[in-house]
């Protein structure tokens, strides 16, 4: 009555995950000799590397007044794309979410839009909104809401899929609406992950943004460029610490909040 | 003592999409303000039965009429009317845990309000207040602002009372409400749901694995078994045989029918 099965051989011998990771390391090593990932010659010049080191070892500190204002304005773009895209990404990942929508086809769009708008890349964004509104911080915001949109709606829906659904039943049966439901039984579920996910956007957004000067869409990337074409490698270390201690207090506040919140 | 039914099913059936019997052939007349027991053995239809009521389950065919008017049919802002006049609890609460106890309670008012004043949170003072009532009423006033996740099973279980009590509700369902809880809980979770009964006129549906409790509480025992209405009696004419007879498990009474 009470005896414990044999395992199948598949079972017993992991067949399946053997299998996988074949597969998987067959793949990495496939991919790297198609595209020249050449780790001989990553090494062989690594020598270049530690001499650039060496020069923003010595940073250029009469610099920084100079990027504080450039540093505040990617904030400020970062800050402004990250919560234009969050709040169009709020109703989306509520009709993308399985267990609000039931409606397949409904949901299959909204879907279909949401990944499309994370297949474009930044770098083309970017390109494409310096050509509409011009060179300029505006194009930055443009391109960081959309690239938080795409991001945050699936993260958000994917977070609502894993709500408690009894008390969206009770709700229910107490003759809410889809929207009293929403905002009575899935809002506070999820809030803290949303608020999480989107202080780690806007992180990333900070780090984007300064690629993104590159192609005059605003902020500390266009002087990151300046100082890298000038091999100015002393101002190139005061951007890239400027940075970093930027992401850090951002880092800081997002798990200080986190902790409260949970 | 009998009044006018509240609750009325003609011929009901519900086959699930994939073939499961739900309910067969259910015809059931419930009087405003009873306490019914609902019994039967675990797959027999019990939670199926009771949500037909509120229409959080369609039926296959049949008629169900709740204050006289059939409910089959019913959508949208009519189907929320319903709903909002008939409270429901749940073996497992179902609370909003992550809120506090007095939004909890709020959110039986939601179908009282239009969506732009719920989702601002704009409750009348009346509502509020009402709120603080229905809290007092299960014993729980000193936790109004308390985390709902921060009281017991039992105590969860009276703020979702307290709850279906906002909706003004004529009907109260309660789907196995206590078999999550310790003895000692169960008896107040019951005593709350009895004086809903008693005080308000409030017909109360309860489904129970307990025959004692079902003896003490309820005015009338229905049993299910494989879909079926298989016993309907007032508490002073059930027998402890009877309930046993309920609680036999369908292979056994197939058998016999079969035989006979
Ligand atoms: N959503 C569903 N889809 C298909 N079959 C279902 C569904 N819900 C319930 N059933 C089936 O319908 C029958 C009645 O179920 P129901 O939940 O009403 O039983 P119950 O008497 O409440 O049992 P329990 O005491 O275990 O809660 C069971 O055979 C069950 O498996
Ligand atoms: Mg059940």
């Amino acid at each position: 009555m009470n005896i414990v099965p044999t395992r199948t051989f598949t079972q017993k011998y992991h067949v399946k995950t053997v299998v996988w990771l074949t597969l998987f390391i067959l793949l990495v090593i496939g991919t790297a000799k198609m595209t020249g990932v050449d780790f001989i010659m990553f090494f062989a010049n690594f020598g270049q590397f530690t001499a650039l080191l060496q020069q923003m070892a010595k940073p250029d500190w009469q610099y920084t007044s100079l990027v504080v204002q450039p540093i505040l304005e990617t904030i400020q773009m970062a800050l402004i794309g990250t919560t234009v895209g969050t709040l169009v990404a709020i109703p989306f990942s509520v009709l993308a979410a399985r267990n609000i929508v039931k409606n397949k086809f409904l949901r299959g769009i909204i879907r279909f839009i949401l990944n499309l708008v994370r297949t474009l890349p930044d770098l083309m964004l970017a390109a494409l909104f310096v050509a509409i509104v011009g060179i300029g911080p505006v194009a930055g915001v443009f391109t960081l809401a959309i690239f938080s949109f795409g991001m945050i709606s699936k993260l958000f829906y994917e977070a609502i899929e894993t709500i408690d659904e009894g008390p969206l039943e009770a709700l229910q049966a107490a003759g809410a609406n889809k929207i009293q439901m929403v905002v009575f039984a899935v809002i506070p579920q999820v809030f803290n992950y949303f608020v999480s996910y989107f202080l780690y956007t806007f992180e990333i957004n900070v780090r984007a943004s300064t690629v993104l000067g590159y192609l005059g869409a605003g902020g500390i990337g266009v002087y990151l460029q300046r100082s890298l074409d000038q091999f100015a490698y002393g101002q190139t270390a005061i951007i890239i610490l400027g940075i970093l201690m930027v992401v850090l207090i951002i880092d800081g506040v997002s798990n200080t909040l986190r902790e409260r919140l949970l | 003592m009998t009044e006018k039914p509240i609750i009325e099913f003609q011929h009901v059936s519900k086959t699930y999409q994939n073939g499961t019997i739900g309910l067969k052939d259910i015809n059931l007349s419930i009087p405003q303000g009873q306490f019914l027991v609902v019994v039967g053995l675990s797959g027999a239809g019990k939670s199926t039965l009771m949500r037909t009521i509120n229409r959080m389950h369609d039926i296959s065919t049949g008629n169900i009429f709740v204050d006289g008017e059939s409910i089959v049919h019913l959508e949208g802002k009519e189907l929320r009317r319903l709903r909002r006049s008939i409270g429901m609890i749940f073996q497992n609460f179902n609370l909003v845990k992550r809120s506090s106890v007095q939004r909890n309670v709020l959110s039986g008012r939601v179908g009282y309000y239009s969506t732009w004043k719920s989702t601002l949170g704009l409750f009348s003072k009346e509502d509020k207040q009402k709120a603080i009532e229905a809290l007092q009423r299960v014993g729980l006033g000193e936790k109004l602002y308390s985390r709902a996740d921060e009281l017991s099973g039992g105590q969860q279980q009276r703020v979702a009372i307290a709850r279906a009590f906002m909706q003004d509700p004529k009907i109260v369902l309660a789907d196995e409400p206590i078999a999550s809880l310790d003895p000692l809980t169960t008896e107040s979770v019951m005593d709350d749901l009895k004086r809903l009964n008693e005080e308000f006129h409030i017909t109360v549906i309860v489904n129970l694995h307990s025959v004692s409790l079902a003896r003490r509480f309820g005015d009338r025992i229905i049993g299910l078994r494989g879909g079926e209405l298989v016993y309907d009696e007032p508490i002073s004419k059930v027998t402890e045989k009877d309930l046993e007879a309920i609680y036999q498990p369908v292979s056994i009474v197939k058998k016999s029918e079969v035989q006979a």
